[in-house]
């Protein structure tokens, strides 16, 4: 069994259809290895080589990578409960209502998303701590801490701004309450706030464009910066990797 | 051909401009992506600036002074305003904390104002007692229509001590 399934592993690997997508043969010396990281939109950003120590579960305690995969369940189950919400008030409270108590599977979807991102926001803090404590934030890796801040904050807005959209009353005085903070700026913080708001209460208007920041371009600039962050780290030289590991063990 | 004459001739050169071609056209560029990116961002701004608003009307009639008591306070709910009449006269005080927007509440048992959020509190008349609220609540132009009615006007903000005789 396990041999032809080997050679027919081995056909597929040899075909036309295998070499016009992956645009080389199969990866059994080194340099075809890198070439199959090289040449995969995918995996680009990834090393060739990675250190042992770096995949040690102390290194980073893989707390980046959980915080992608927490906002790459968060884009899934924010899609699907996309399919059932209408940012417009008062019909958002009831679909968000719907969701629970009517939708099919429903309440686990919008329970995911919600638990997700209070994960994410508790995995990201904890990252930055992470990280600055192990001084991820010196030479060579000064950009990649500016871009973690960027996404930090990025994480918040995300957060506050999904806050509004059950259109309940936590939501609609959270938002009363953060958006008078705004207004608290001077000189021109009752313009940003007007601006945010779309007029001078939490009415329509704010629901959708917090809607609109929440799933269009929030997301997007998360995407671009966790693409520069990651690609970054490797750039940089890989993970911080703590001066006791350094020294110590290896 | 006596142009090109003179030019041949090296007294007569035209000397060449400090500023390449390169750089005229870089900086000519990067100039019209400035001015357009500007008017990009103020248009953009605009656009976002609503011109029309759908919100509730900021000038409501309060009904009948007679409704009112000497010496009491009284919420309405749906404007957020206390109409408060005391024998010098009637005035209308903000029931929007100063704090951070959340709706105080009129306690009579204490005689006086209270926000559920922070603890902010106020006297009757809108001044600070305690709590992390900055200012005074804000009181409302009041006035009497043709017809006998009060009208509060929540746009204008009027001092203090103005209050409205009946």
């Amino acid at each position: 069994m396990a041999t032809s399934f080997d050679a027919a592993l081995q056909n597929l690997r040899t075909s036309r259809v295998w070499k016009s997508i992956f645009r080389r043969g199969p990866a059994l010396t080194n340099r075809t290895r890198s070439l199959a990281v090289f040449g995969n939109l995918f995996l680009h950003w990834l090393p060739v080589k990675v250190r042992e120590k770096s995949l040690r579960v102390r290194a980073a305690y893989y707390l980046g990578s959980l915080s992608l995969l927490l906002f790459i369940i968060l884009v899934v189950t924010g899609v699907l409960l996309m399919f059932y919400y209408h940012p417009a008030a008062p019909k958002a409270y009831y679909d968000m209502k719907d969701l629970r108590f009517v939708v099919s599977n429903g309440v686990f979807l919008r329970n995911m998303h919600r638990v997700a991102a209070h994960l994410m926001v508790l995995l990201v803090f904890w990252h930055m701590f992470h990280v600055f404590y192990r001084g991820g934030y010196k030479p060579p890796h000064e950009f990649n801490w500016v871009v973690g801040i960027v996404l930090l904050l990025l994480t918040l807005f995300l957060s506050y701004t999904g806050y509004l959209l059950p259109w309940d009353q936590l939501a609609f005085w959270a938002v009363t309450v953060g958006t008078n903070i705004i207004s608290a700026m001077p000189v021109i913080g009752n313009k940003v706030r007007f601006v945010a708001l779309g007029g001078n209460i939490v009415g329509e208007n704010a629901l959708l464009r917090f809607y609109v920041l929440h799933v269009v371009i929030l997301p997007l600039l998360a995407f671009l910066f966790i693409g520069v962050h990651f690609w970054r780290v490797q750039k940089d030289g890989g993970l911080t990797v703590g001066p006791k590991e350094d020294d110590g063990k290896n | 051909m006596s142009d090109k004459n003179q030019g041949q001739d090296e007294s007569h050169a035209i000397e060449r401009p400090q500023l390449s071609r390169r750089d005229f056209l870089n900086e000519i560029t990067v100039g019209a992506l400035g001015v357009a990116g500007l008017g990009g961002a103020t248009l953009t701004y605009q656009y976002l600036s609503p011109n029309v608003l759908f919100e509730p009307s900021t000038t409501f009639r309060a009904g009948n002074p007679d409704l009112y008591p000497v010496n009491s306070v009284t919420f309405l709910q749906d404007q957020q305003v206390y109409i408060v009449r005391m024998p010098a006269g009637f005035y209308a005080v903000s029931a929007v904390c100063t704090h951070l927007g959340c709706i105080t509440q009129w306690k009579p048992e204490a005689n006086m104002i209270a926000c559920p959020c922070h603890g902010s509190k106020f006297q009757p008349n809108g001044k600070k007692i305690e709590g992390p609220a900055p200012r005074p609540l804000p009181h409302y132009a009041i006035n009497l229509t043709a017809d006998g009615e009060l009208q509060v006007d929540k746009l204008q903000i009027i001092k203090t001590d103005q209050v409205l005789r009946v």
